[in-house]
């Protein structure tokens, strides 16, 4: 079975608790913003890891909350900075936080990375498969192929519900990836609203890893549809996010 | 301690929370490395083996059939989320180990599940009224996404430690690293002490 052994490259540490500092913010979407942090300590990060955001209030209170990397490790490993893409959740304490407090040239405590399960190493076919921001991690394998030459290996699909719901809209498109709108299309979309279906993956090589990350409403189905595709569960690999903040 | 600039925090802490977890409330996060199988009862089995004078194992109906035991409390994920006073149902590990009878150099189990996942745990945290098989939520059956038919329960630890989809349990007398133990988290896994990642 798939779940057998550990990673190739021996066991990822990560690195310790180390302040960060915000050298940038972007805006994805109408609830995504992008920071992204200098490292003082370098670290070595695989795409599809993710980092820990860890708010210390003056009377010890301490809030902390896991979020993916967006950005390709460094073409020069360790990197010495990061991205990490963040959803802001109603009620969420840090993203709510990190959205309507955080401002550039702040410090943030963080670690990482963490995770060596749901990873792509840059060198053999994957299918990703991302619902809303479970593209994140996602952006990191698609960068990573793009920056070594290597975006042949990879089938990304994106599931959002509408144009406004897409990260990185800019940089997303490419030969290798597919765009689903499952609410509402831009104008003269080829494909009509609906959810994610093995229509979408057409000619998957059934020897290709999957990667799917979403919440838990979209991974299930988004599994079945792969399955159905062509790639054994054995080879598919699942993030799931519950509710977090 | 380091403070974050115009960080209070929100909420008021329940003492019932290990340091730098949240309480989820009445969700349930699903977080599970592979795709989520489709088991029957019909042919499921548990089969304690390893280091053990009576390698042991049961039927659904089998085990259903020993003595019940619940476990009402809170669990605690290594992703910061804790879930307070819930209730699982099921029968003590202690239950199985006295049919099975672990040898005196058994000091380690390896918990296995259908799908391939496996986590390594000290017999002392699964022995004395520590760790259960679970086959029921707060009164009702165990669902497929949060590991039914039964998974291994052991609260006092991160949950990971609680493998869904459990098929059985090794004796061992050394400690061999589990799934997400060999991918770099905790061997042991304590949520009081933050024992989440490999050299914590």
């Amino acid at each position: 079975m798939g779940l057998t052994g550990g990673p190739a490259g021996g066991f990822p540490r990560p690195g310790p608790w180390q302040m960060a500092k915000v050298t940038e913010i972007r805006r994805e979407t109408a609830t995504a913003k992008t920071f992204r942090l200098e490292l003082p300590i370098p670290v070595s990060f695989l795409a599809g890891q993710h980092f820990i955001i860890r708010l210390t209030a003056p009377d010890g209170y301490v809030a902390q909350r896991s979020y993916s990397v967006g950005s390709a490790p460094a073409s020069e490993d360790p990197s010495s900075a990061v991205e990490l893409t963040v959803e802001r959740l109603p009620d969420g304490e840090v993203s709510s936080f990190l959205h309507d407090v955080v401002a550039v040239g702040d410090e943030l405590e963080v670690r990482g990375a963490i995770g060596g399960w749901f990873v792509w190493r840059g060198d053999t076919p994957a299918v990703l498969i991302g619902g809303g921001s479970g593209v994140v991690p996602l952006m990191s394998m698609l960068r990573l192929a793009r920056q070594e030459g290597r975006a042949e290996l990879l089938r990304v699909i994106v599931s959002v519900r509408t144009p406004g719901d897409l990260y990185y809209p800019d940089e997303l498109p490419g030969p290798q990836t597919t765009v689903v709108y499952t609410r509402a299309t831009p104008p003269d979309w080829p494909r009509p609203a609906g959810r994610l279906a093995v229509a979408d993956l057409a000619g998957v090589d059934p020897g290709a890893t999957g990667f799917i990350c979403g919440s838990a409403r979209f991974a299930d189905p988004a599994t079945s549809v792969l399955e159905e595709a062509g790639i054994p569960a054995s080879q598919i690999r699942v993030e799931r996010f519950g509710p977090t903040g | 301690m380091t403070f974050t600039r115009g960080f209070s925090g929100r909420r008021a802490r329940d003492p019932r929370l290990p340091p730098g977890q949240y309480d989820v409330g009445n969700d349930w996060p699903v977080l599970t490395a592979e795709a989520t199988p489709r088991l029957s009862t019909d042919n499921w089995t548990f089969t304690v083996d390893g280091l053990v004078k009576e390698k042991t194992s049961w039927t659904w109906a089998e085990i259903m059939a020993l003595p019940r035991s619940q476990f009402m409390g809170d669990i605690h994920c290594v992703t910061t989320w804790s879930k307070l006073g819930v209730s699982f149902a099921g029968v003590s590990v202690d239950t199985l180990l006295a049919a099975a009878q672990p040898e005196p150099s058994a000091s380690y189990v390896l918990a296995s599940s259908t799908t391939g996942y496996t986590t390594n745990l000290p017999l002392a945290d699964v022995t004395n009224g520590q760790a259960w098989v679970v086959w029921e939520y707060d009164g009702r059956p165990l669902a497929r996404e949060h590991g039914g038919p039964a998974r291994l329960l052991v609260p006092h630890l991160y949950f990971w430690k609680s493998a869904k989809w459990v098929s059985g349990l090794t004796l061992m007398d050394h400690d061999q690293p589990g799934f997400w133990e060999q991918n770099g988290y905790h061997d042991r896994g304590d949520p009081w002490k933050e024992q989440r990642y490999q050299g914590d």
